[in-house]
């Protein structure tokens, strides 16, 4: 099956979405993000990797958060930066994708991350480039957001070594959330036995039990005894017409609260892809609290975007 | 060829390089050959000295020609390279890239007063000018010819002569 992802030998061209990424090469990005992990921590927080390289940020949709940890890892590895908000500037004038991809381009860009509101944008922009250059999908629309499922597995990993055994809920807004599906094709790649999805009906994508998950409507049933509870924000920005009573009552029923992480067990971490909504999917206690792991997520992020930039940019043996 | 006992080789440079510790020494092994000899090394000393490991991976100058090798190693450097006496242990010296690689790693973690770079066997074909100062052996050998250190379960060194196709610069 052609996977435009991959070159001929089966090596990591692109980085476009998890779907159709072979565990080998899974396992790959999160160990040699592990060796990314101490490079903050030194007197210099760079290694020369990709130097005289330009990694170009694409974002045809606003995402500081996003832009930021991908500019952070690339300078971390050496490279030049150059972000592009295209929302606020050609786009605006009518110009089309393909036509700010070219212009990029002719000034010579080595690689491209690349974030838009329409899913397979990336998938676009990586057909077109030319061979030497690649693309990192940094988010499409409600496909996908390889990097971020790719960094909430590695915190899993770093936390709990033995995937094989887990038990992992994922709660919330599940339909609106690109990095459910993400999550869910790695976990299921990497042999998690037990994934839940947790949400009301109205919050979950038609056929969701077809990713391989079990559905549970009720939070208490869903939560009991598992290792890993990962949330997700509620996307009020994505929403049309009236799929939520109000956000009240979704605290009342689906935010994670002191009480209902007690059903999970005692060792259990906590996630959440930030920004969070306190008090709408969140309680602070939690947020704050000693099993929440989501500043390390953030940490972790810089590797793992280090280590798929690491790769892509590498020659090919 | 004949070829000599890593073991004895081993317990050499073990001997040298008691000679040149310093109150400053600290070892650093360079993955995995280098590592395994470095543990060796530490166990046969009576002093304990500040070591670590690295993987000059990230700093080889092959990348754009090869990329990211599979099992890049994490590095650990958990003391100070501030004014450390750092003895760098390698298996085997060859072109002396990867030297070059661990240096410039070292020097991202501090200034080191000094540093002394000891290896197993020298087999020739420098293209850099660096030279281990302390060596178990000096054994030319071609570039389609490569030396192999592996090590047991027990940690006993075993070293093989092998003959490639590719002039691999490891």
């Amino acid at each position: 099956m052609y996977n435009p992802q991959l070159t001929n030998d089966g090596k990591l061209k692109h980085l476009l979405s998890i779907e159709g990424l072979p565990k080998h090469i899974l396992t790959h990005i999160m160990d040699t993000a592990e060796t990314f992990v101490g490079v903050a921590e030194r007197d210099v927080k760079k290694v020369p990797l990709l130097r005289g390289k330009t990694v170009c940020n694409i974002f045809f949709e606003n995402s500081t958060r996003t832009r930021t940890t991908f500019e952070i890892a690339a300078k971390r590895l050496s490279a030049d930066v150059i972000n592009l908000n295209v929302s606020t500037s050609s786009q605006s004038k009518g110009e089309a994708i393909i036509d700010t991809v070219n212009n990029l381009i002719a000034m010579h860009a080595d690689m491209f991350v690349v974030r838009h509101s329409q899913s397979g944008a990336a998938h676009l922009i990586a057909q077109h480039v030319p061979n030497n250059i690649s693309v990192i999908n940094a988010g499409d629309g409600r496909h996908s957001h390889p990097t971020q499922g790719l960094l909430d597995v590695f915190t899993i990993r770093r936390h709990k070594p033995e995937m094989h055994n887990l038990r992992i809920a994922i709660v919330g807004d599940i339909l609106h959330s690109r990095v459910a599906r993400s999550e869910i094709h790695a976990l299921t790649t990497l042999g998690v036995p037990e994934i839940r999805v947790i949400a009301p009906k109205t919050l979950l994508p038609k056929e969701v039990e077809k990713l391989g998950v079990h559905v549970y409507h009720d939070m208490n049933a869903g939560l009991k005894d598992v290792d890993v509870v990962m949330m997700l924000r509620l996307q009020n920005e994505r929403m049309s017409g009236a799929m939520l009573p109000s956000t009240q009552e979704f605290f009342k029923t689906y935010g994670l609260t002191p009480e209902k992480l007690a059903l999970a067990r005692a060792d259990a971490i906590v996630m959440h892809p930030g920004p969070m909504n306190r008090g709408v999917e969140i309680d602070s206690r939690v947020a704050d609290g000693t099993q929440a792991v989501i500043l390390p997520q953030v940490t972790y992020g810089i590797a793992i975007r280090m280590a798929t930039m690491a790769i892509l940019g590498g020659g090919v043996a | 060829m004949q070829l000599p006992d890593p073991e004895t080789l081993l317990s050499e440079i073990t001997t040298k390089i008691k000679n040149n510790i310093t109150a400053n020494t600290a070892i650093v092994g360079i993955h995995s050959g280098g590592v395994w000899i470095m543990e060796r090394v530490l166990a046969n000393i009576d002093q304990t000295l500040p070591y670590g490991t690295l993987d000059a991976a990230l700093y080889r100058d092959d990348y754009a020609q090869r990329g990211l090798k599979r099992s890049t190693q994490p590095a650990n450097i958990p003391f100070d390279v501030q004014n450390k006496d750092i003895i760098l242990i390698d298996d085997i010296f060859y072109t002396g890239r990867t030297t070059r690689a661990a240096i410039n790693e070292l020097f991202d973690y501090g200034r080191p007063a000094s540093i002394t770079l000891a290896v197993l066997i020298n087999r020739g074909g420098a293209e850099l000018p660096i030279a281990p100062q302390i060596v178990g052996a000096t054994i030319l050998i071609t570039p389609t010819q490569n030396f192999k250190l592996s090590q047991s379960e027990q940690g006993t060194l075993a070293l093989a002569l092998e003959n490639s196709q590719d002039a691999n610069h490891v």
